[in-house]
C-alpha cells in the first residue's frame, strides 16, 4: 500500500474536469486507487465517487494506491494534483 | 460514533432538516456561544435531580431535558433566590439544555447558561414527544456507518447493492433498471448505516449532488429531469447484494442456486449473488429476476429448494414403481 497526502491548490476545488483528468489517470493503472478525505474513502477510478468527496481549495487528500504498479499510479496522481489539474 | 469522526455539535442538531412527524421544533433562546458544543451520545436525562441538588451519578453528557416539572422547580428557585444549585448544575459541561411545551426558564438560569457558555434550546413539543423523537434521530445519527463503491437500486421493491470493480457496468444495469420503471437510490458511492442493529439503510452520500450518474461515453446525466421523481428513492433499505465481475472460465458459478451467499456488511448478513457478465449477456433482467426470485423466497417459496424437492420425490416414487415391478414373485 503506497499513501501520499497533497493539498488541493486550484482555487476551484475538484470539480467535474479534475475529477475526469484523475479518473483518466486512474484507470490507466491496474492497482485500487482511492482518495481519503478526513474519514470519506472513495475509489479514484469513479467520477462521481471523486465529486461526491466535496474537496475544495486547501483541503488535505491522501491517495492510496495498492496493486502491482501502486507507486507510479501514487506518483502519477499526485503529480495531478502538483500541476494544480492545469488550472490556475 | 469513534472519535476521528466527525463532530455531531448541537448547532447540526438544529440545522438538521426533519419533517412532520420527525421534526424536532427547535430554536436557541440562549447560550449562543455554546452552540459548538459536541453531542457525544444519543441519550436523555432529567435533570430534576440534579436542579435538587444530588449530583451522585448525573449524566451531565447527554441532553437535558426541562420539562414542566423541572421548570415548575426552576420558578420556585428563582422565587426564593436560590441560584447556587444553578451555578454547580452549569459547572459540568452539559451539550445543551432544552425546554419542551414551549416554557422559558427565569433570568437567573439564562444569566447562569450564558456565563457557562451553555446553550438552551426550546420546543413547542412536550417533553414525552420529544423524547421520542429526538432518540430516533439521534440514534439514526450515532448508527454505524460505512460508505461503498456500489449502485443502490429499489427493483420491484427490495434494495438491491450492485457491486463490482470500476467498469463492470453497475451504472449501465442501474440505467437498464430505471428505464424498466424501477429507482436509482445512489449512484456510484453509498452511504449505509445500520439502524436497529439489523437494518442496512443505504443512502446517497451527498444530497446537494442528488440523482446524477456517470455513464461512459454519455458523462454525467441527471437522472430526476430524464426520468421523472418516480424514478429515484432517497434512502431504500438494502436486502440483497449482486455482486457483477467479468466471467471468469475458471470459477464456478452458481448453477441451481440452493445454496445461499451472504455477505456481511456492518454486522449485518445479507443474502448475496454472483452475477458473472459477458458481452450479450443482459444483467438486468437477471437482476430484476433475482429480485423477484427474492420476493417469493420471502414469502416462503424457495424456486430451487422446491423443484429439487420435486425431483426427489419423483425419483422416489420411481423407485417405489421399480421395485415393485422388480419383484421375484410378480406375476
Amino acid at each position: 500500500m503506497t499513501e501520499v497526502t497533497v493539498t488541493i491548490k486550484n482555487r476551484a476545488g475538484i470539480h467535474a474536469r479534475p475529477a475526469a483528468l484523475i479518473v483518466q489517470t486512474a484507470s490507466k493503472f491496474a492497482s485500487n486507487l482511492w482518495l481519503e478525505k478526513g474519514t470519506d474513502r472513495i475509489n479514484a477510478k469513479s467520477i462521481m465517487g471523486i465529486i461526491t468527496l466535496g474537496a475544495s481549495y486547501g483541503t488535505p487528500v491522501r491517495i492510496l494506491a495498492e496493486g502491482k504498479d501502486e507507486e507510479a499510479a501514487a506518483a502519477a496522481i499526485q503529480a495531478l494534483f502538483e500541476a494544480r489539474f492545469e488550472e490556475d | 460514533m469513534s472519535s476521528d469522526e466527525k463532530k455531531f455539535t448541537v448547532l447540526d442538531l438544529l440545522d438538521l432538516d426533519l419533517k412532520e412527524q420527525n421534526a424536532l421544533d427547535l430554536r436557541c433562546i440562549g447560550g449562543r456561544k455554546g452552540l459548538s458544543r459536541e453531542i457525544t451520545t444519543p441519550d436523555l436525562n432529567r435533570p430534576g435531580l440534579a436542579l435538587s441538588g444530588y449530583y451522585e451519578s448525573f449524566a451531565w453528557n447527554r441532553l437535558q431535558i426541562f420539562g414542566r416539572g423541572e421548570n415548575a422547580y426552576l420558578k420556585m428557585l428563582d422565587e426564593e433566590g436560590r441560584t447556587d444549585n444553578l451555578q454547580k448544575l452549569f459547572a459540568y459541561p452539559m451539550p445543551c439544555c432544552i425546554f419542551t411545551h414551549n416554557l422559558s426558564p427565569g433570568k437567573s438560569f439564562f444569566a447562569a447558561a450564558e456565563a457557562a457558555d451553555c446553550p438552551v434550546l426550546q420546543t413547542d413539543l412536550p417533553s414525552s414527544e420529544f423524547s421520542s423523537r429526538v432518540i430516533r434521530v439521534l440514534s439514526d445519527i450515532f448508527a454505524p456507518q460505512t460508505t461503498i463503491h456500489g449502485v443502490l437500486v429499489e427493483v420491484y421493491g427490495i434494495g438491491i447493492l450492485l457491486i463490482g470493480d470500476s467498469g463492470v457496468g453497475k451504472s449501465e444495469t442501474a440505467l437498464e433498471l430505471i428505464e424498466r420503471g424501477h429507482r436509482l437510490v445512489a449512484d456510484d458511492v453509498v452511504d449505509i448505516r445500520c439502524v436497529n442493529g439489523s437494518i442496512l439503510m443505504g443512502q446517497g452520500a451527498n444530497k446537494v449532488i442528488g440523482h446524477h450518474m456517470e455513464i461512459r461515453g454519455l458523462g454525467i446525466i441527471n437522472v430526476t429531469h430524464l426520468f421523472g421523481v418516480g424514478a429515484i428513492r432517497d434512502k431504500k433499505q438494502i436486502q440483497l447484494v449482486c455482486g457483477l465481475e467479468e466471467w471468469d472460465s475458471n470459477k464456478v458459478y452458481d448453477r441451481i442456486g440452493t445454496e445461499e451467499l451472504t455477505t456481511e456488511i456492518l454486522g449485518v448478513r445479507v443474502a448475496k449473488l454472483e452475477i458473472p457478465v459477458k458481452p450479450g449477456r443482459n444483467i438486468p433482467i437477471i437482476v430484476e429476476t433475482a429480485a423477484m426470485n427474492e420476493r417469493l423466497k420471502k414469502m416462503g417459496y424457495h424456486s430451487a429448494k422446491e423443484f429439487n424437492q420435486n425431483v426427489l420425490r419423483w425419483l422416489e416414487s420411481e423407485n417405489a414403481r421399480a421395485l415393485y415391478f422388480n419383484r421375484d414373485d410378480y406375476l
